[in-house]
């Protein structure tokens, strides 16, 4: 694909990828064919490099922007919106951390996405491993049962939901939040393991269970790990959707001290007006943010794949 | 593999089962029974009402007021979103020259910057356009300010007739990267040499676009819909978190958002309840109807 010495009009009968690399837009650009609509093309290029860049900078300025703020003072903030801060405030992140709580919603956050995550791979697995791997009667209703759940919108349960974790003693607490975050991954984890789990040969699991092997350490000892791909595409899904989870903390989750870092940052961006420190505020959404976009900045490719498995559903 | 077969069906379903009856199944399930009762929470019992929330909600503004701003999102957000994405995945992967069918230079960085948006929490997104959108202080209308463009400032979040496309803008925003990626991945299992094809009989490339590219990708631009219009449907975060209240003159209420009120603040579970049935309803409606709509003979290739 990179051979750069291909004459254009040769038809290749490989369709993969198609390479970025500079080589190949040289070539492009030098094809010796047609020469009259050479240049309009270069400046049908030069045109669409320019709106690419344009939509580059709109999504980037925000964000730099934020995180430029993060480090100004209170009113370096107003008084001037596009300057560097004079000097850059990394107290701003302290001050956040601890005055501003965002240490306490962070650690909270993380107990409950965590525990949820675990909880929801190990379910959504073990669910998955059985629907594809036995037939047994019932099994097409329990993964039908699941799929469902993928086609309603939350709001449907929202109130009768608020009342089963009521009736549980489960309102605003890690439990209570990990179980009900648990509950909404497993439709989409389970229908995306299953296919995943029905894909994988079955000659490895049988000889297992031939030399004495029980079906619990076949699928912890020799499936699950065969899984690895598609189990790193349904976590990394996962986890960026429970990380960013607002609705269901804000209606289950009352306690100040529970407080997840999506409410405590809602929360912070109503009382900082009184407060007055925003450069706080903007340190916080930093950390927030921080999770989510080192594992895109270290795993690009893997959390485009797995954000895009949600649209299987 | 017979040995133990049933034991671990049974081990391995139980678990995961119950958490999905109680925790979804059996909200679902209520829903809709709830919605026939004028429950407001602190009784034992439901009242059984009928038909009558959903005949309330029939004659009720606020609700249609609401699903108004949902359905102008419904058509805006996806067309706007889908229309950037296809554009800028076709310069980056068909764009060049659409004969030799090569990218343009930088696509993968292009794509992985596009994309970070999508990522952000909502509620992150939600509080950084807060400050950008700010009328007097905020970074837009100072850079407007400043290249001479003060003509086009605008009080984003306030103004009743640009607060709904202020917030249509960040949806569309966060969304475009997503949908690069989505159609760059298709439109890279088209065969090249259908182009190549075309170029040799003198399409430009537009042509390619409306007539290769577009059709084959027809399956992809359907899926892109349903979710955009999901998400249309179901917006909620961004819209609480930046205007919790609805907006100015109720301007960018939702319907998910009068949901969540009618329960949380006014204790109706009985009326919320009804709004959540027929915004389900809506779902599944909107999903139906871009099958529907847009059902043709899949192109093999």
């Amino acid at each position: 694909m990179t051979d750069t010495t291909t004459p254009p009009l040769s038809a290749e009968p490989d369709a993969g990828p198609r390479s970025d690399s500079p080589g190949d837009s040289q070539a492009a650009g030098s094809s010796p064919h047609r020469p009259a609509g050479r240049l309009s093309r270069r400046l049908g290029t030069g045109a669409t490099q320019g709106f690419l860049g344009v939509w580059a900078l709109l999504a980037a300025v925000p964000l730099l922007w934020a995180l430029v703020s993060a480090f100004k003072t209170n009113n370096e903030l107003f008084a001037s919106p596009w300057k560097l801060p004079a000097t850059w405030h990394f107290d701003n992140f302290v001050r956040a951390w601890t005055k501003a709580d965002i240490g306490e919603y962070f650690v909270n956050t993380v107990i409950v996405v965590v525990g949820a995550l675990v909880l929801t791979m190990l379910l959504g697995s073990m669910a998955a491993y059985v629907l594809a791997r036995f037939r047994f009667p019932g099994n097409r209703v329990i993964y039908y049962a699941f799929v469902a759940g993928m086609t309603f919108p939350v709001f449907l349960a929202l109130v009768p939901l608020f009342f089963v974790v009521k009736n549980l003693n489960l309102l605003s607490s890690y439990p209570g939040l990990i179980l009900v975050y648990t509950a909404y991954a497993l439709p989409f984890t389970v229908f995306f393991l299953t296919g995943f789990f029905r894909t994988l040969p079955t000659s490895v699991a049988e000889a297992a269970v031939i030399d004495g092997c029980s079906q619990e350490g076949v699928f912890f000892r020799i499936m699950l790990p065969m899984a690895k791909p598609g189990l790193v595409s349904v976590a990394i899904f996962n986890f960026l959707g429970m990380w960013n989870q607002y609705l269901l903390p804000l209606v289950l989750n009352s306690d100040q001290h529970k407080y997840l870092l999506s409410q405590g940052l809602a929360a912070l961006a109503v009382q900082q007006g009184y407060a007055n420190d925003w450069s706080a505020l903007f340190a916080g959404l930093v950390i927030a943010a921080l999770p989510v976009v080192a594992l895109y900045l270290a795993l690009a490719k893997k959390v485009q794949t797995g954000l895009s498995v949600g649209l299987l559903k | 593999m017979g040995h133990g077969k049933y034991r671990i069906i049974t081990l391995f379903l139980a678990a995961p089962l119950t958490l999905y009856g109680v925790f979804v199944l059996s909200p679902f399930a209520q829903a809709f029974y709830i919605s026939l009762t004028s429950w407001t929470g602190f009784t034992a019992a439901q009242p059984f009402v009928g038909l009558a929330n959903y005949r309330k909600l029939a004659s009720d503004p606020g609700f249609w007021t609401a699903l108004e701003h949902n359905a102008l999102l419904l058509v805006a957000v996806p067309l706007v979103t889908i229309a950037l994405g296809l554009f800028f995945a076709s310069t980056l992967n068909v764009g060049a020259s659409a004969g030799t069918v090569k990218g343009v230079r930088g696509a993968g960085p292009y794509q992985k910057l596009f994309f970070l948006p999508h990522i952000l929490p909502a509620v992150i997104t939600a509080v950084l356009w807060q400050f950008l959108y700010n009328p007097q202080l905020g970074p837009i209308n100072s850079a407007l300010d400043a290249v001479g463009l003060g003509s086009l400032k605008a009080t984003w979040l306030g103004d009743p007739a640009v607060a709904l496309w202020s917030l249509a803008a960040i949806m569309v925003w966060t969304g475009v990267g997503f949908y690069v990626v989505l159609f760059s991945a298709a439109m890279q299992s088209i065969p090249k040499d259908i182009y190549e094809a075309a170029d040799l009989d003198g399409s430009s490339r537009a042509q390619a676009m409306w007539r290769i590219t577009l059709p084959l990708l027809r399956e992809t631009v359907q899926v892109a819909w349903i979710y955009l219009g999901i998400a249309a449907l179901d917006a909620f975060a961004l819209f609480e978190v930046l205007l919790p209240d609805g907006g100015p003159d109720n301007s960018t209420n939702v319907v998910a958002q009068y949901l969540y009120q009618a329960a949380f603040q006014n204790g109706e579970f009985g009326y919320a309840s009804a709004i959540g049935v027929v915004l389900c309803l809506l779902t599944l409606l909107m999903a139906a109807a871009t099958f529907g709509l847009s059902r043709r003979e899949t192109i093999e290739f």
